[in-house]
Order: C-alpha cells, then sequence, then structure tokens
C-alpha cells in the first residue's frame, strides 16, 4: 500500500484526513494487512460452496406506517431542514 | 434506610422491595447518590437521565398493585449505542452529538414493561469500537478497581458502572469482545448470548453479522435472569432467530474442553496462566471431567474478525453523512460537506477501520480477504462445532493479560486488537459466552474465565457459571 491509496481509499469512503494523518493510517494499515494476510495460508478445500450456511432474510414490502407519521421525529433530529425536506448543497454547478 | 449496594443482586433486591424493606425509589436514589459520589473519577456515565426517580414511582405503582416482575424497580445502565426514546444516544462519537432517538430499541421495550428503571448512558468506544474506552469523543472511562488503568471496551462504561456499585446491571453490545473484555478487566460478570438470541432493534450497527447485546452483572444468577428477560424473537430485527432455533436444556456430559493449541503458555501473562490453571483444578473439584481439545482454525479468529467487521462497519457508518442526524460541517458542495461531517464527526479508531473495510471490500482485494474471511469463519465454525461434540463447554481465559495503563496501548492499534484474541473466536463462531470474575493478580486487579458453549445452550453457560462462582465464596 502507498500514500496514494490511502488518499483514494479516504475519497471513496468520503472522509477528509489531514496529510499527517495520511502517513500514519498508511502505517497502522500496512501492519493491520499484514497480521490479517495470515488467513491466506488457511486451505479451504473442505468447503462446499453450494452449501453455504446463510441466507438473507426479507420482510415483505408490504404494510408502510401511515404516511408522515415519523416525518417531524425524524427531520427534528437533521441538522437543516426547509419546508419537511432535508436541505443539502447543491450538487450541480452552474 | 441506608441500601448495601455492594453486595446487592437483582434477586435480593427483588424479594426486598416485595417485601417493603425498600421501594423502587429509595434504590433508585441510592444508586444515583452512587454515581454522584463515584462518576467524577470513573466517568462511566456520560449522562444520568433526569426522569429516575419518575421511573421509580412508576415501579413502586406497579409493585403495589401486584403486577410486578422480577426487573420492576431494577436499576440498570445502558450503554450509548442503545436507543431509548427521547434520549440522547451518540455512540460516544461527536457525529451524533445532540442526537435524540427517534424510537426505542426492542431491549429497553422490555425493559420498560417490565418496569426496569434505566439511570443513564454510559461511555463506550466511539461506535463500540475498541477496548480501552479511551476512544470516546466525551473523555475517557476509568477502571474503578485503579483509576490509572483502562476499564476494557468497548462496553467499558456500562462494567464500570456495575464494578463501581453505580447499577444493578447494564447492558452491552459484544461485536469481537466488547462486553466480556470489560466485565474482566472490571471484575463483573459478562454475558455474550447465541447470535440472534437478542433483538439488535434500536442498536447502532457496527459489524451487523457479529454484534449481540447482552448484560454486565455481578452474579451469573443476574445474568441469566437479564438474558431471560430479553432473548426471544423479534420481527423487527431480521436476525432475530425464530422460536424454532431456540433449543430446549439436555442433560450435560460433565466434561469440559480445554484448546491447549489456542492458549498458548508463552502468549499469555504468567499470572493468567496460572489463574486459568487453577480454574481447571476447580473444575476438576467439581466433578468435571476434562478433555484437551483442539480447535485448529481458532487462531485465525482475530484475522477474520478484523476483515469482516471491518467491512461492515464501512457499510453501516455510511449513513452518517452529515445531512441525516448530528453534526454537520458545511463545505462549498455537498461531496466537500460529507467529507468535512465524517472527517470531523469521527475519532481516528473510526475513520481508520472505516478505511480498511473499503480496502478489504475494493475490487480486486474482495476475493482475496471479504471472500477468504468468510470460507475461514466457515471452518472455525466447523471446528466449534467438533469440538463441542465430546464437551459441554470450553473454557479460556478472557483476556490474555490484566487491565493496562491508560495510554498504553493508544499508538499501536495491532496491540489493542489483540486484547481480544480470546474473546472473537465466540463471535466468528455465533456461539454464546460468559466472562466471570476469578482471581486476582499480585496488584490486586481482577483475572478471569471464559466459559464457551454450543449454540443455544445459555443454559450450560449458567450451571457450569453458577457452580464455579458458588466454589468463590
Amino acid at each position: 500500500m502507498q500514500l496514494e491509496d490511502v488518499k483514494k481509499l479516504a475519497d471513496l469512503a468520503r472522509i477528509e484526513i489531514t496529510d499527517a494523518e495520511q502517513q500514519e493510517f498508511l502505517d497502522n494499515l500496512t501492519s493491520i494487512l499484514s497480521y490479517v494476510k495470515q488467513i491466506e495460508s488457511v486451505d479451504t478445500s473442505e468447503l462446499d460452496d453450494a452449501e453455504y450456511p446463510l441466507r438473507n432474510v426479507m420482510r415483505e414490502d408490504a404494510f408502510p406506517y401511515e404516511s408522515e407519521k415519523y416525518t417531524e421525529k425524524l427531520l427534528g433530529e437533521a441538522p437543516d431542514t426547509y419546508d419537511g425536506y432535508l436541505k443539502v448543497k447543491k450538487i450541480l454547478s452552474n | 434506610m441506608t441500601i448495601n449496594l455492594s453486595n446487592l443482586t437483582i434477586e435480593y433486591a427483588h424479594e426486598a422491595m416485595m417485601r417493603g424493606d425498600f421501594s423502587a425509589r429509595e434504590l433508585a436514589e441510592a444508586y444515583i447518590e452512587t454515581i454522584n459520589e463515584k462518576n467524577n473519577d470513573i466517568h462511566a456515565y456520560l449522562e444520568v437521565y433526569d426522569d429516575v426517580l419518575k421511573q421509580a414511582d412508576d415501579a413502586d405503582k406497579m409493585i403495589k398493585e401486584g403486577k410486578a416482575t422480577i426487573l420492576t424497580g431494577i436499576p440498570l445502565a445502558l450503554k450509548d449505542n442503545i436507543l431509548f426514546e427521547g434520549k440522547i444516544a451518540s455512540a460516544s462519537s461527536k457525529i451524533l452529538e445532540n442526537y435524540h432517538a427517534t424510537y426505542s430499541s426492542t431491549v429497553v421495550e422490555k425493559l420498560k414493561s417490565a418496569g426496569a428503571v434505566i439511570l443513564g448512558r454510559t461511555n463506550m468506544d466511539e461506535f463500540a469500537m475498541g477496548s480501552s474506552t479511551e476512544n470516546s469523543a466525551y473523555g475517557a472511562t476509568k477502571n474503578p478497581h485503579d483509576i490509572s488503568r483502562v476499564p476494557g471496551g468497548s462496553s467499558g462504561g456500562s462494567a464500570a458502572a456495575v464494578a463501581m456499585s453505580g447499577a444493578l446491571f447494564a447492558l452491552g453490545s459484544d461485536t469481537g469482545g466488547s462486553i466480556r473484555q470489560p466485565a474482566s478487566f472490571c471484575g463483573v460478570v459478562g454475558l455474550k448470548p447465541t447470535y440472534g438470541a437478542v433483538s439488535r432493534s434500536g442498536l447502532m450497527a457496527m459489524g451487523s453479522s457479529l454484534d449481540q447485546i447482552g448484560p454486565f452483572t455481578k452474579t451469573v444468577a443476574d445474568a441469566e435472569i437479564v438474558y431471560q428477560a430479553l432473548a426471544s424473537h423479534d420481527p423487527l430485527d431480521s436476525t432475530s432467530a425464530p422460536d424454532s432455533f431456540r433449543i430446549q436444556p439436555s442433560p450435560l456430559k460433565k466434561k469440559i474442553g480445554i484448546p491447549r493449541d489456542f492458549i498458548k503458555k508463552e502468549d499469555l501473562n504468567p499470572e493468567v496462566y496460572e489463574n486459568f490453571e487453577k480454574a481447571i483444578k476447580k473444575f476438576e473439584s467439581l466433578g468435571y471431567e476434562i478433555i484437551d481439545i483442539e480447535l485448529p482454525r481458532a487462531a485465525y479468529s482475530l484475522a477474520v474478525y478484523y476483515i469482516v467487521m471491518a467491512a461492515e462497519v464501512s457499510t453501516n457508518l455510511s449513513r452518517f453523512d452529515g445531512v441525516r442526524y448530528g453534526l454537520q460541517i458545511e463545505g462549498k458542495n455537498l461531496l466537500e460537506t460529507y467529507q468535512m461531517s465524517r472527517g470531523v464527526g469521527f475519532g481516528k479508531e473510526t475513520r481508520r477501520r472505516i478505511l480498511l473495510g473499503t480496502y478489504v471490500l475494493s475490487h480486486g482485494y474482495y476475493d482475496a480477504y471479504y471472500n477468504k474471511a468468510l470460507k475461514v469463519q466457515r471452518l472455525i465454525t466447523l471446528d466449534f462445532k467438533k469440538a463441542f461434540e465430546n464437551v459441554d463447554a470450553i473454557i479460556t481465559p478472557t483476556s490474555p493479560f490484566p487491565a493496562f495503563k491508560a495510554g498504553e496501548k493508544m499508538s499501536d492499534p495491532l496491540q489493542m486488537y489483540l486484547s481480544d484474541i480470546y474473546t472473537v473466536p465466540a463471535n466468528i463462531a455465533g456461539i454464546p459466552a460468559i466472562s466471570l470474575p476469578h482471581g486476582t493478580s499480585n496488584e490486586g486487579l481482577p483475572l478471569d474465565l471464559q466459559i464457551m458453549a454450543p449454540h443455544w445452550r445459555e443454559d450450560i453457560l449458567f450451571t457450569i457459571g453458577k457452580a464455579f462462582e458458588a466454589l468463590e465464596k
């Protein structure tokens, strides 16, 4: 991993990090990755991929809440709202 | 009247309130007095709620009307990542500084309808990431046994609250050891139930395939009482197990397994090693047969954990965007608002794990890290399954060392992560595990014992745990 990779990851994760932190995170991530890499050596050939034990549990896309039941409460926790909507900076330049 | 809180149990307090020895209000007042006296030094609580006495009066009313349950009037503390409608829940993060829960978690609903009294919310490592409670945006919690040391983490505030007799029990969450390790450091009982036993609805998600809510108590019997009150299927949590999964207790073989290949003498603090050998002798004296077992792939648990957990953290924490809740730092466009709000709102460890998770899920690394980790996780689960064919339970130390000094591991994340080497396997396999106080170090710090059982066999932890605990008295 290089310094550039850390910058790229921070961009992907939408997180601002300072220049000083970039070097620190590079050192940390390098050491953590070299530790977790030990799983490479585990032989997993005894597993049958067709027998994956987990499955998704979905609920029916039905029985919605009564409209506006929670609107006020949820918006009350947002930093910036306007007329029942979340307000954000514009994303397109003129 | 003066109520002696230091040896109080749920069962005793319940009986005393039923007899009228003291009221729920008097009990709540006694706890608030203790908190006022000790919390400045320990910093277990971030907030004591302003309606505690009102809750206690409601409990007294239930008792008078003959509607009391075993938890009516019992005062408890909540980890700051568990929602209680209308109260602040910040997960000890700046990004949720003034966030008020818009609904109550299922565990809070259950406790409230049982008449329990919720005293306040406790400090934690931010978003439950850490092993020392030093990663809180609101200052570190201190270990009540030695304030120069950490209480463990991430549920360090809940552990310390019970240890300082500032709550009769507390709830925490355990993703890789966040209940059991602080229970060990603070000398209390900590239970991580089977994955899916207790509803996670209203628990802020960290590693969703691993997270589980559980209690901190003074005794095993109290842990059992809280577990019984909380464990049931909840349609609001899709990973909550249906009743058909919850098997009934069956007789014990009276055999306990020791994974010698996993607990190596050289990895352990010498006092911890000696203390563990003493625990084995005690089980022999109780008539248990001790059997050496193998968990050949358990040693990979921590590596698997730091891939799977980080991947899930990076996904779960994407909702904190500076728009929908909490802190917003305004940039010149929306992208900058995201970056600045998350950059300022999240602490260092949280950002480190988000970056790690983003990396292991990224194109080109996904198979080598994430998919491989899921496979190794399956193998570890199979190792436990095979071992449990011959034994009721497996014992290990909870922590490889007693409570460490504040600041000692903050500069080296990997060293901090290694605190969880013996707790993480139970999360990886989804099995229940309990940490019991057992022995003290030469410096007077609490030592521990961890017991693990097969899926849905919490009853084994309680049976064995109570027998072991009785020897200590």
